[in-house]
């Protein structure tokens, strides 16, 4: 009888102890480390807790070429609503969790890699809130930098050559300039559509749709969602690689409810009026942004085209996107020259 | 009574108990504990930084309502952005309520101060400034607001910016009063904006002095209810160092002032000389677009009661076309004010409104220029109209812009 206890009262304790913190997600200070949540049952593996699911997106933005691994956390009981063309309306407790690193060898996963930074998008009860967590050197612990962090650091490509990056964790602010729609903090990659695709699970691989669907996580969907495709895959036309890579890109702020909305260049999935893509469309206040260019986009014509130029340039009063990028994504650009020289 | 007096004070006590004031100076790590100190602020807190240089490799920003960022003084608080890597920015402020006030950002990569989306607004006794005189690779505004509302621009000084010194997008209920706008391509610039006075201004030394725009396929257009007065839009005459593409980049060296395609523009006892190409021009948007809702042409503009002096004695006829086709039809005996005449084709033919005639009174001997459109289509007519006087009407003064 003793021994049951006792053996009950460590299970609970264990049990608790990998238990997502759901008091902490909503309290209005961020603790100072990572580990407090309990996202994670091993945070250097990043091994996630009990109702911690890892997703992937269809197409993802381009951060510097480092690579990402996300996870929801939904609290138990409750679901997430379905918007059309929009996130999903994630109820309050909800926790978006994004791991940012790069592989020592790309070439060869196996040889490890480097965690830079975790990013929270918590669901408190006024709306989300971004925050960020830095890795320590010894990468068993993340710390918050609500000031953003410079981190240098390297890895080496797929083609075996050394690469270099001035990595920049953002800081509660730069956050915003990115995750702000309509003014409030949003997150922008789960949208069903760019959830809609096959994922390995441990167990089972499925559509993630269907998982969130199983896990009660969302009600049944039926209408059609205007699915992107993934841009790295060039089984599918230009036209839908390139808007694809656009909407996840830009399309966020580049969209009437958007950072950039001024502008009055909409670059999201849905948008259809050529001016409003760029297409013979003069710059507002670009200023040398627009590097000599009259148009955003000058059919026939990539090296006159404004979007490109700016996709293309490092100098911060030039490049787009404003923030999280510092090296150019040349694989990119080459498909949105393509794409240009083709109209 | 006596409860009543208690309980005030409590509450004043109590207000600025939790409000704070926080104090900080330049050091080698500044970047981080500005910022820092930025986000942390709270309602009704106060950041102030000592006189010093500070210096910056990332943009910094503020996010947070009703708080005061200030330094010690326009030539003694200088934030330095020469060596920014990151940031598109210098400064960006996405909060409502904030004051900025008493200190300089220098050399910005993109645009100095940015203010997106700002209920509320001051910028006071603020200097922005590329220090290495005009050049193309200068950025683009000095003070850039933008969807803002309730916005204060006073005693600010902006001198080298690329596109425009003091700018304001999409914005209504605006004040820009008591600054100086020098050596940049535009001096101020009101633009798809909404109830605008700018006033007690000088503008001197850009390309062109003072621009009321308005653009099409924008959230915000159909800029309306621009009153520019008691200013000086004088001696404009650094030549157009705009990167090419944008709109500013047709301005001529040598403007005093231009509208182009507002509404309700009022323009009263300013100075306006020393511009060499041309001291006021109202103009249409000169480029196709497709866009619907857009009206490209001015209307209801008033002009009235201002000193013109010299003007178009060095047309810079090499930028645009403006320059050009005026020199053209005037022979080179260039005007104080021009009109392009140009108006949509129902009123060309069968005439315009009342209230939304040109009206040009009491501006001493200022010459004036314009065309008639029907003459300019005809073969063996002369368009050139120079009589001042047909413009001569009752002027209808605009209200007085009121900050909340």
């Amino acid at each position: 009888m003793k021994k049951t206890s006792l053996l009950l009262l460590i299970v609970f304790s264990i049990t608790s102890l990998y238990a997502v913190d759901n008091e902490l997600i909503l309290e209005e200070k961020f603790p100072k480390k990572l580990s407090d949540f309990h996202f994670f049952k091993d945070t250097h593996a990043q091994i996630p807790s009990k109702g911690v699911l890892p997703y992937e997106l269809i197409s993802s933005l381009f951060s510097d070429y480092s690579y990402k691994q996300r996870w929801v956390y939904i609290p138990e009981g409750k679901k997430a609503s379905f918007i059309k063309d929009k996130v999903f309306d994630f109820p309050v407790g909800s926790a978006l969790i994004k791991t940012f690193y790069y592989p020592i060898d790309e070439r060869n996963l196996s040889l490890g890699k480097k965690l830079m930074e975790t990013r929270l998008l918590l669901r408190k009860q006024e709306g989300w809130e971004a925050v960020s967590y830095a890795w320590n050197e010894n990468q068993d612990e993340a710390i918050i930098k609500k000031a953003g962090k410079t981190i240098l650091t390297d890895w080496i490509d797929f083609k075996g050559e050394n690469r270099s990056v001035r990595y920049r964790v953002p800081n509660k602010n730069q956050c915003k300039e990115c995750h702000s729609n309509n003014d409030a903090v949003m997150p922008i990659g789960p949208k069903a559509r760019n959830l809609n695709k096959i994922y390995d699970y441990q167990d089972e691989s499925i559509n993630q749709l269907t998982k969130w669907m199983k896990l009660d996580y969302i009600d049944n969907i039926q209408t059609d969602l205007n699915t992107p495709v993934d841009w790295e895959d060039d089984s599918h036309s230009l036209e839908e690689r390139v808007r694809s890579y656009l909407d996840i890109n830009c399309g966020h702020c580049h969209i009437s409810t958007g950072g950039a909305n001024s502008t009055g260049l909409y670059l999201d999935l849905t948008e259809s009026r050529p001016t409003h893509l760029g297409i013979n469309k003069k710059p507002v206040a670009t200023g040398r942004g627009s590097g000599g260019h009259e148009f955003s986009i000058s059919p026939g014509k990539a090296d006159e085209s404004i979007l490109l130029y700016r996709m293309i340039s490092t100098d911060p009063g030039v490049m787009m996107p404003e923030s999280g990028r510092s090296l150019t994504h040349t694989e990119a650009i080459q498909m949105i020259e393509d794409w240009i020289s083709s109209m | 009574m006596k409860n009543l007096l208690l309980m005030t004070l409590l509450v004043l006590s109590s207000f600025s108990i939790s409000a704070k004031q926080i104090l900080l100076g330049p050091n080698s790590n500044s970047q981080e504990e500005i910022q820092e100190a930025l986000i942390d602020l709270e309602p009704g807190d106060v950041l102030t930084l000592e006189p010093g240089e500070y210096f910056f490799e990332d943009g910094i920003s503020l996010d947070v309502d009703d708080v005061i960022f200030e330094g010690s003084g326009i030539d003694d608080t200088i934030l330095h952005f020469g060596d920014q890597v990151s940031g598109a920015q210098g400064l960006l402020v996405t909060s409502d309520g904030v004051t900025l006030r008493d200190f300089a950002v220098l050399d910005a990569k993109g645009d100095a101060i940015k203010v997106i989306g700002a209920d509320g607004i001051s910028m006071i006794r603020l200097r922005t400034e590329w220090t290495g005189g005009p050049k193309e690779t200068n950025g683009a505004y000095g003070f850039y607001p933008v969807e803002s509302k309730d916005v204060l621009i006073d005693g600010c000084v902006a001198i080298g910016a690329s596109d425009a010194g003091i700018y304001v997008g999409q914005s209504q209920n605006i004040i820009v009063k008591n600054s100086v706008a020098q050596y940049n391509v535009a001096g101020i610039e009101i633009e798809n904006s909404y109830y605008a006075d700018v006033f007690d201004n000088l503008a001197s030394h850009n390309t062109g002095g003072i621009l009321v725009f308005d653009l099409p396929d924008l959230p915000q257009q159909g800029g309306h209810h621009v009153r520019v007065f008691r200013n000086k839009a004088i001696n404009n005459d650094t030549d157009n160092f705009a990167p090419e593409g944008n709109i500013v980049g047709e301005v001529p060296r040598g403007t005093g002032i231009i509208i182009q395609a507002n509404s309700d523009v009022e323009v009263f006892d300013n100075d306006i000389y020393g511009n060499g190409t041309v001291n006021l021009s109202i103009v249409t948007y000169g480029y196709e677009t497709e866009d619907e809702n857009y009206n490209p042409h001015p209307k209801s503009i008033q002009i009235h009661n201002n000193r013109f002096g010299d003007g178009g004695f060095d047309p810079d006829v090499g930028t645009g076309e403006l320059a050009a086709i005026l020199f053209e039809l005037s022979d080179g005996d260039m005007p104080d004010i021009f009109w392009d005449g140009i108006l949509p084709m129902n009123q060309i033919l069968f005439g315009q409104p009342d209230d939304e005639r040109l009206i040009i009174s009491n501006n001493g001997d200022a010459t004036f220029l314009t065309l008639n459109p029907i003459k300019y289509l005809l073969p063996f007519f002369d368009p050139v109209e120079r009589d001042i006087q047909e413009y001569d009407g009752e002027v209808r003064p605009l209200p007085e812009v009121i900050l909340n």
